[in-house]
């Protein structure tokens, strides 16, 4: 049994290895996923390991790739489907969008698209232009998916192996700024940590911060340093955005009064928005100040000389958690 | 400079319009009992279509995509394919449907705006009628990806019209079926419009048939008003694919008879002139005419068909017109395979308010 410590992306292949073993019907598709093992080599060693009929490199074509997906899904298979960037999903939506969420629905459960598609996401390692943007609230709108983003070596592996077991279509997002930022010793046990719920991460009185993906990162950092003036944060790793668990970050605000949002994507109809409007109907008697948002600019994603700009720090967020422990 | 690739496209065809063989018949189509079963299931076909769209004109079905002239390509299909074959359809290919065990009234009931007609249990593994075009395409490629990893000899068969070829998805699906070898088998129902665009406005190829060539794959025009020639070429191609020889494109030249759909009106960009031609060529009565001449059917037989069609037709419309709406909660219980926690309450809601005098909102 492996105990070491791995990075993120590592703990993303024993996942996907772990469920091939357990599980035939299991296979993977997408470009460059085989003999290179992933451009991020998320796949390293699947195709040697299983063989090109579970492991298969595909032509050059998006919009197949998730084509080829629902028709595997609905046959039974299970196909994981890398797509190499966020930025290149676009030509999937289609059949993520048309097909895939709906399947079960449209057929009232005759057919359903049991499937995962996998992507990296988000900016902060100075890659070129469509490689850093975070687009999970388009796909969080949709329903009849999942869209999971985990932000630990622990959680992509836990997370992971309940994307490919759940009978449902799963976006899984995996932040590639924190792929091998840091090791995490991850018990190869098959475990897996539950879909459509919240990780409460740290525990505080004063505040909750909302946050998943890479910018749990800076959210933690933020509670940490904040704790050092005696400013206690609880910190929630949303984990799945969609669908989405209200009920532990209400939970937590109605003992905190307080809450800001953290995340990398566009502040505009981003999924802090759904979150800030929900604690507004929910718990406004709850609240001491208003939810604020520390989001990505509303502008294009800047190439990456000036992408730090875009992205939110954890100075931005000591500063919202301040001034919102201000609000009078 | 040397040739480096030469192709060629042949078109496939045995009966004139006029139901007069042009060439000697296969073998099997020197018998009436495939000829006459296949003939009897497109006066269904039509019947079934006719009837469909008068229930639209009366209010009593939605926008209906109509059948007429596809007959002499699905019927076939339908009566060619293995029960454990998938059918990938587009959305005009309700007399294959039909063949392949769908209740007319189930067609009727997706017709008439409820899901349940995507659920009939005969269906099997068939996939529900796409209406984003050309999706369908890779859907078929994924279905025989996981035909061919199990091994088993079953072929994916999908169909759309003229206009999905110009879609990325409908070339992506011939690539990647040539890359990958895979058993699946396209046809083309080549009606000459999409919508009011005709063929010659959708690609500078003179057939559309080619585009297999540029794919690696084999491809063919047949005549798609010619129920024999569509025998034999789907016949073909779907030996080569369950035997793992690979896939086929088959261009099926036919013609729109009736409009796009009943929401559609053709006068408004194409001749009646184009159209009464059309119906010079058109499969039914081709086959007919071929039948009458080989002594195979008459008139009595026609009388006597035409009206257990009808009585057919009628008993599968009083069973759809009969059938209740689903409950409102069905909107969210087919969502997921278990619905989340989070959808519990807009359940709630949605029952609340479906009740006379309820409100939606939380108290």
């Amino acid at each position: 049994m492996n105990h070491e410590a791995i990075t993120l992306l590592e703990a993303v292949n024993l996942a996907l290895a772990h469920e091939m073993e357990q599980d035939e019907n299991v296979v993977i598709l997408g470009e460059d996923v085989g003999t290179n093992g992933g451009v991020f080599r998320a796949t390293a060693g699947l195709k040697e390991r299983f063989g090109n009929r579970r492991v298969m490199d595909t032509p050059l074509a998006e919009a197949m790739i998730g084509g080829l997906t629902v028709g595997m899904a609905a046959q039974g298979l299970k196909p994981i489907a890398e797509i190499q960037f966020m930025g290149f999903i676009f030509p999937a939506l289609e059949h993520i969008i048309c097909h895939a969420a709906r399947m079960r629905n449209r057929t009232r459960g005759r057919l359903s698209c049991p499937l995962v598609i996998r992507a990296p996401f988000g900016g902060g390692i100075h890659a070129p232009e469509h490689h850093s943007e975070s687009t999970e609230t388009l796909l969080a709108h949709i329903p009849g998916l999942r869209v999971v983003v985990p932000s630990s070596p622990a959680r992509a592996y836990g997370l992971l192996l309940s994307a490919i077991r759940n009978p449902d279509p799963v976006i899984f997002l995996e932040p590639k700024r924190i792929y091998r930022a840091s090791k995490q010793p991850v018990l190869d046990n098959g475990a897996a940590l539950p879909l459509d719920t919240c990780f409460t991460l740290r525990e505080g009185s004063d505040i909750t911060l909302v946050s998943w993906g890479a910018m749990i990162k800076e959210t933690l950092e933020a509670a940490e340093q904040l704790a050092e003036d005696n400013i206690s944060c609880e910190v929630i790793d949303v984990a799945t955005i969609s669908p989405l668990d209200m009920d532990t970050i209400l939970a937590s605000v109605a003992k905190t009064g307080r809450c800001v949002i953290v995340h990398e994507a566009s502040r505009h109809l981003g999924v802090g928005a759904e979150i800030a409007a929900t604690l507004v109907e929910k718990a406004l008697m709850d609240l001491q100040a208003p939810p604020l948002r520390i989001t990505g600019y509303d502008t294009v994603m800047p190439y990456f000389r000036l992408e730090n700009h875009f992205m939110p720090n954890t100075a931005d967020i000591k500063d919202a958690v301040r001034q919102t422990l201000e609000f009078v | 400079m040397d040739t480096v690739f030469e192709g060629e496209i042949r078109y496939r065809q045995y009966l004139s319009s006029q139901g007069d063989p042009l060439s000697a018949l296969p073998v099997w189509a020197q018998q009436p009992e495939w000829l006459t079963h296949c003939y009897r299931n497109m006066v269904l076909a039509r019947t079934m279509d006719n009837k469909a769209v008068a229930l639209q004109r009366t209010g009593q079905l939605g926008t209906y995509a109509s059948l007429l002239g596809i007959e002499g390509i699905d019927v076939p299909l339908g009566l060619l394919m293995h029960p454990e074959d998938v059918l990938i359809p587009y959305y005009r290919n309700h007399a294959c449907q039909m063949l392949r065990g769908m209740p007319m009234e189930e067609i009727l009931l997706y017709w008439g705006g409820d899901e349940r007609g995507n659920a009939a249990e005969q269906q099997g593994e068939d996939f529900p009628n796409s209406v984003p075009i050309a999706t369908q395409s890779m859907h078929a490629c994924g279905v025989a990806t996981a035909l061919k990893i199990r091994n088993e000899k079953r072929v994916a068969v999908t169909l759309c019209g003229d206009g999905a070829t110009s879609k990325g998805d409908f070339l992506e699906g011939l690539n990647v079926a040539g890359a990958w070898q895979l058993p699946v088998v396209f046809i083309v129902n080549n009606n000459q419009w999409a919508i009011s665009v005709p063929r010659a406005l959708q690609s500078g190829a003179p057939t559309l048939a080619q585009k297999a060539i540029g794919a690696g794959i084999r491809g063919e025009q047949v005549d798609g008003n010619d129920a024999i020639a569509m025998r034999e070429a789907i016949e073909i191609a779907l030996e080569r694919a369950r035997e793992g020889k690979g896939p086929s494109l088959i261009e099926a030249i036919s013609y729109r008879l009736s409009d796009h759909t009943t929401a559609d009106d053709a006068t408004r960009y194409r001749s009646n002139d184009e159209l009464k031609k059309a119906w010079e060529h058109e499969p039914v009565k081709r086959l007919r005419t071929f039948l009458h001449k080989q002594g195979w059917w008459d008139e009595t037989q026609e009388t006597i068909w035409q009206d257990e069609v009808n009585s057919m037709v009628q008993s599968a419309v009083e069973r759809y017109l009969a059938t209740p709406p689903q409950p409102v909660e069905s909107l969210f219980d087919y969502l997921y395979a278990e619905l989340p926690e989070q959808l519990r309450e807009q359940r709630e809601w949605a029952m609340v308010k479906a009740m006379k005098g309820g409100t939606h909102h939380e108290s």
